[in-house]
């Protein structure tokens, strides 16, 4: 909603304001200097006019955030407390399969949907930004500190993601960004601790990582088929990220799901830790609104057709079972 | 009274560990100052302060192999001082297992001043720059995950070189912690120190007329006609990025392109600054052209050694090199390119290369 404000003419801005009232209320936090007559915060629109382009892609991104996060804090009427008496753990267990069957790395040669045979070598991605939903619309916002994972194929632990200081209650479903979002993507080092470093542990040992544009690589997909034939060594490689650019606008691959435990609840109490397992079809990669074939894109990084790709992945997530605890 | 000072004293003592040893000495923080005539710095010194420690820290790191997954090619190996930190000789640069790049490896001077790194400004930060030759899988192609677990491990027992990182870090940092984040903060510290302000031109921007001679001023002033368009102020450059006509070759580089995937980005690099530039042979991206002359006359788009266009006019050539209803390039005669050289050499920094600061502590390798 900023992009509108710095957009769009002020009849729209002023529509803007009328139709989505809340936009208001960050506004005023951010400075306290809100317009009279259209209530948006004159300090920050002058800021966006005369600042630099370069500014505008990172703190936009770093604003919205930050008012998505007020926003949505507004809307959770349970306390995101770290308090044990109210508040439990849930997992999310992320199972990587090829249709029906269990991915094994390397040993199985599997068949995507235009009939070309590969296997896989190498399956990681990056999933943050966690928001529990409950049933009544509400919702849990993950502090996005404990909220980046990166799961690996060939690292079993790595494939629970356990959210502690969860409130007790029920939960529904689980959103989340596939990829690393563009606030963190630009942040100081000392807020790339852990998952995120990215000179040492895991981000640097499975090269997670763009030093030469940097970003962080969402997903990352490798193996072999017989389709690769414009490859020398009969591989194919998909590494996708891309948050959006930090200077200027460029490709974004952030991709966000939404998954629904159907009729199930996560019941989460100070006693019981649910595991919600999660299932990520790689099929799904090749067969989504782009039908991927190895043999044509053998090889995608950092190019526009990466796009496709991720709009196929966002939809390989589905979800399986409830284990109560 | 002295009693209860006297038992709480030694109490006191009773919690240190057994042999606490001499206080180890704060690093020594080092000035960084301006040159008077030049810009203010980009980098934000305010959140890496330098320190006698911590450059020399960065400079032992800057030549050391011990970066590469090979341990023999460090940063010093394609950035030789002599050649004003460029790879002398190489219109490519040449890594592990003798594998070849894609680009010429640019000048490290003046990092200082630099809003953007690499010929495709990818790099927006001096401290993530290590990274990328690091690990690219042509240039020293290892994980700075290992390097850091290598520089941790030493000394090494019989090692030609005897390097003690841990105790570097410890002199540099306070503790003996090694971390990606100290390391590359090193590396920033002691490339922020290389400068070069002290070439002729330096002397006559700073007051001295007999700096230069006629010729040369007479360089200068067509250089400011002619050239400043893109090789703008102190640094010579106005760090864009720019489309200089360079027919594609093989590599079929696609620069900026690479970086934003904006068409109109396509065949641009960072214009690159002038200073040395008599010293950093070869020249452009890919080091195509072995001498200003061979520059100037792509520029002037009049090669002698064919008639045909060396200005390749594609969408994103700079409008600066298409001038209305005449043939693209910048007009100068021979005599003029004469002039520019000879004022382009006055850009030349011989203290800069031969300043011991700078310069391998021991341990490098050269290539």
């Amino acid at each position: 909603m900023i992009f509108f404000i710095r957009l769009w003419p002020e009849f729209k801005i002023r529509r803007a304001l009328f139709r989505y009232p809340f936009i208001r209320v960050p506004f005023f936090i951010f400075s306290g200097f809100i317009d009279a007559q259209t209530g948006v915060c004159a300090v920050l629109l002058k800021f966006m006019h005369t600042m630099k382009r370069k500014l505008f892609y990172v703190l936009l991104p770093a604003l919205a955030v930050l008012s998505g996060v007020f926003i949505m804090g507004c809307k959770d009427n349970n306390e995101p407390g770290t308090d044990p008496t109210v508040s439990g753990s849930l997992h999310l267990d992320f199972d990587n399969v090829v249709g029906n069957e269990d991915l094994k790395l390397n040993a199985q040669t599997y068949q995507n949907s235009v009939g070309e045979s590969f296997t896989v070598s190498i399956f990681n991605y990056y999933i943050s930004n966690f928001e529990l939903l409950r049933a009544d619309g509400g919702s849990f916002i993950v502090p996005q500190d404990s909220s980046y994972f990166l799961i690996r194929e060939s690292n079993e632990a790595s494939q629970k993601a356990t959210i502690n200081n969860v409130p007790v209650g029920e939960y529904t479903g689980v959103r989340f960004i596939v990829g690393i979002d563009s606030t963190r993507s630009v942040a100081d080092e000392s807020k790339r601790k852990g998952i995120l470093d990215r000179f040492s542990g895991p981000t640097n040992e499975e090269a997670m990582y763009w030093d030469w544009n940097p970003g962080y690589i969402f997903v990352k997909m490798e193996g072999s088929s017989p389709a690769a034939v414009e490859s020398p060594n009969g591989k194919y490689y998909y590494h996708i990220g891309g948050f959006g650019g930090r200077t200027v606008k460029t490709l974004n691959n952030i991709r966000t799901v939404q998954i629904d435990f159907e009729s199930k609840k996560a019941v989460v109490t100070t006693e019981l830790s649910p595991e919600v397992h999660v299932l990520a079809d790689v099929l799904k990669i090749f067969d989504g609104p782009t039908q991927l074939s190895i043999s044509e894109h053998t090889s995608v990084m950092f190019d526009d057709f990466s796009k496709n790709i991720a709009d196929n992945y966002v939809n390989m997530f589905r979800f399986d079972d409830i284990n109560a605890d | 009274m002295i009693c209860l000072v006297l038992a709480s004293v030694s109490c006191e003592k009773g919690t240190d560990s057994p042999d606490p040893g001499p206080v180890d000495p704060k690093p020594a923080p080092l000035t960084w100052t301006k040159p008077s005539h030049f810009p203010d710095p980009v980098y934000d010194l305010s959140k890496n302060p330098l320190t006698a420690e911590g450059v020399e820290l960065g400079r032992f790191l800057f030549y050391d192999g011990i970066l590469s997954r090979t341990d023999n090619i460090g940063c010093g190996t394609c950035h030789q001082q002599q050649a004003a930190f460029t790879h002398h000789g190489h219109d490519l640069s040449h890594g592990v297992d003798d594998k070849l790049g894609t680009r010429n490896a640019p000048s490290v001077q003046n990092m200082a001043w630099y809003t953007s790194f690499f010929w495709d400004g990818g790099v927006h930060d001096l401290d993530l720059v290590p990274p990328v030759p690091i690990q690219n899988p042509v240039e020293m192609d290892e994980k700075t995950g290992n390097v850091l677990q290598k520089l941790r491990n030493t000394p090494v027992a019989g090692a030609a070189k005897q390097v003690d990182y841990p105790k570097m870090f410890k002199a540099a940092f306070g503790t003996d912690e090694i971390n990606g984040e100290r390391m590359m903060k090193a590396l920033s510290q002691f490339m922020l120190t290389m400068v070069s302000a002290t070439s002729r031109y330096d002397y006559y921007a700073l007051g001295d007329a007999s700096a230069l001679t006629t010729q040369q001023k007479e360089g200068l002033a067509l250089f400011k006609q002619k050239c400043s368009g893109c090789h703008s102020g102190e640094l010579f450059t106005d760090m864009g990025f720019r489309n200089n006509g360079l027919i594609p070759n093989k590599i079929n580089d696609q620069g900026r392109y690479e970086i934003t995937l904006n068409e109109a980005d396509r065949l641009k690099f960072k214009v690159p600054s002038l200073r040395n530039v008599g010293l950093t042979a070869p020249y452009m991206h890919d080091g195509r052209y072995t001498s200003l002359q061979q520059v100037l006359d792509h520029y002037a788009n009049d090669q002698a050694s064919s008639p045909a266009d060396s200005i390749y006019n594609s969408p994103s050539l700079d409008p600066l090199l298409k001038p209305a209803g005449k043939k693209p390039g910048v007009r100068l005669s021979a005599t003029e390119k004469q002039s520019i050289i000879a004022f382009l050499r006055t850009l030349n920094d011989e203290q800069f290369i031969t300043d011991k600061r700078f310069s391998d502590p021991g341990i490098g390798t050269s290539l």
